[in-house]
């Protein structure tokens, strides 16, 4: 058994994308388990879920149990022209289950570039995100949206701004090209403004045609910066799977600009969110851009672990017959061949091994099983 | 291979038809047995019967890429899955239903029996009514006959079980018909697989 073979899927990826982190310029950032309350119920919406675990403090104050590490990485530091702070990090969320409805140690890793951002930055945040998703598996997909194209492209098909314009983008985000046309048409949009609205569901894929087609349909200014990005991209060493989704969306409120969502071979979700959040660093007070992304390490568990099948090699036996000091011998002399061991004074019922060395009867029998 | 996962009971048996016609036959299906799981390799298909309220578990957790669901399932669990087609069948509504004589003024908390608590509690919120919700798992026709609750929300077809027993659909809350829905990851790694069904489908759903 090879050392390799002891970690875990999610300790395998933390490891491997430490070091690329490290090597694209983005320090490590430890924070505090603990947030003061207040910050995250003044940003609730910008949270997977508004459940947060709360204690009083020694000194009265009520803190939480950190949902989520955006937040607190940026709210502080100054924001200075030119400057892009880039950060990596490690961290523990505790979330709500979408699927228990209860609380969860979520492992997150990711990185944010805070700062004078420009399209530059955004593009190798996103680069980023591909090779961090071809670290953990072979088959990997990222979709890209542009938040600004989609609100464009809305207004400009006469979409009311408003509660229209949010159920719109829910049914974009479900690909649900039927309820979004009900909803156009008990809106009153004309039936083109309806049928380029609905279209929008269903312009995804290669980077270059839905480009295309967007021209085709809504001119060259509504995609000016989605080519910006593409050509970018391009040039990036996983551009063949990076595409364009407009049903990546996420809070206009918080988000503007590009957003993506990555998804890997045999994880039944997206395993990795991310996107510009301009808009919530104004909130925070910051004058400056921000984008970086997360991965969901805890979904990892989902890739089968390559396993042996057994709980330890050899299974020592002994008793109190036994002498101590040879026992131990006997155990470092297994462990020395490179055996796994697990000393005991009883066959465990409930645990697997290849074969089992009985000191008791004093020599050595093959297991059934093995 | 594309794991289908179809809701038991007649709807699942009218949507087979429809994959069947569509294409994606799986002529084992129909054979009377034990077997949960039917498969055909020829197409590319497999599938199998699940309990209605679970096809969103089985698709979104990825066991099954896509499968057929009611929109009143999807409303009150919210799964995190594509909506790809109004299939057009199994069509009904959510109504807001209740004794005959009985009318709601407004004066007191109304006492709701329902299965879809969800689903409930956001169109009583959307009015700003203060509603008592009591979650049932059956015979929701009952509650307001033995005054467990003033009126029920539930899912109405014909109407004749209301009728039946004095009660009548006072509000309509919503539509509801058979969606195809499917997880999405599963929509990046057998897109194309998906796509093909969706468009047979479509075909299928545009003669309903």
């Amino acid at each position: 058994m090879t050392d390799e073979k002891l970690l875990k899927n999610e300790e395998k990826a933390i490891f491997a994308l430490r070091g690329l982190y490290k090597k694209h310029g983005y320090l490590p950032y430890k924070m505090s388990k603990f947030e003061e309350y207040e910050l995250y119920i003044q940003n609730k919406d910008f949270l997977v879920s508004d459940r947060i675990i709360t204690f009083n403090d020694t000194n009265g104050k009520l803190m939480a149990l950190k949902p989520d590490v955006t937040l607190s990485i940026i709210k502080s530091g100054e924001d200075e022209k030119g400057f892009k702070q880039r950060v990596s990090y490690n961290e523990n969320v505790y979330r709500v289950s979408g699927s228990t409805h209860r609380f969860k140690e979520i492992m997150q890793t990711g990185v944010e570039c805070i700062g004078d951002i420009d399209v530059c930055d955004i593009c190798d945040v996103i680069s980023l995100a591909a090779q961090s998703l071809a670290l953990i598996s072979d088959t990997f997909v990222l979709e890209v949206s542009d938040l600004g194209a989609l609100a464009g492209i809305l207004k400009s098909c006469g979409a009311p701004e408003g509660k229209f314009t949010e159920e719109a983008l829910r049914f974009i985000s479900g690909k649900n090209a039927h309820d979004l046309r009900r909803l156009c048409e008990r809106g009153g949009l004309s039936a083109e403004n309806t049928e380029n609205i609905v279209s929008l569901v269903g312009t995804y894929g290669k980077r270059s045609e839905v480009i295309k087609t967007l021209k085709e349909r809504f001119g060259e200014d509504a995609v000016k910066d989605l080519e910006t990005l593409s050509e970018l991209l391009g040039k990036t060493e996983y551009e063949d799977r990076i595409n364009f989704d407009f049903s990546v969306v996420n809070d206009m409120s918080y988000y503007s600009g590009f957003v993506f969502r990555g998804y890997a071979g045999g994880i039944c979700d997206g395993i990795l969110s991310g996107g510009q959040y301009d808009s919530l660093m104004r909130r925070m007070g910051r004058s400056s851009g921000a984008v970086g992304f997360a991965i969901y390490l805890d979904l990892l568990e989902q890739l089968a672990d390559e396993k042996d099948g057994f709980d330890a090699d050899v299974l020592l036996v002994y008793d109190d017959s036994i002498d101590s000091a040879a026992v131990l011998a006997e155990s470092e002399r297994l462990i020395k061949e490179g055996f796994s061991v697990s000393a005991q004074k009883t066959v465990p019922a409930k645990m697997r091994f290849r074969r089992t060395v009985d000191m008791r009867a004093g020599g050595e029998r093959k297991d059934e099983n093995a | 291979m594309l794991n289908v996962a179809l809701p038991k009971g007649r709807l699942g048996e009218t949507v087979y038809d429809m994959f069947e016609r569509a294409g994606f036959e799986c002529p084992s299906i129909k054979e009377n047995g034990r077997k949960l799981i039917f498969e055909n390799p020829e197409k590319g298909v497999r599938y199998f019967w699940v309990k209605p309220s679970d096809v969103s578990i089985y698709v979104e957790r990825g066991a099954a890429d896509i499968g057929v669901a009611g929109k009143d399932i999807l409303l009150e669990y919210e799964p995190n899955v594509y909506e790809l087609l109004d299939l057009g069948v199994g069509k009904c509504r959510m109504a807001v239903a209740g004794p005959k004589d009985f009318f709601d003024d407004g004066e007191k908390t109304l006492r709701v029996a329902t299965k879809f608590t969800n689903i409930a509690s956001g169109y009583y919120s959307r009015l700003g009514r203060d509603i008592d919700i009591i979650k049932l798992n059956g015979s929701i026709e009952l509650a307001p006959i033995l005054g467990l609750s003033d009126v029920i929300v539930d899912i109405v077809e014909t109407g004749t079980t209301l009728r039946e027993n004095d009660l009548e659909v006072k509000e309509t809350i919503l539509p509801i018909s058979a969606r195809l829905i499917a997880n999405k990851a599963a929509f990046r790694f057998k897109g194309e697989m998906i796509e093909k069904t969706v468009r047979g489908l479509e075909r299928e759903a545009g003669k309903q």
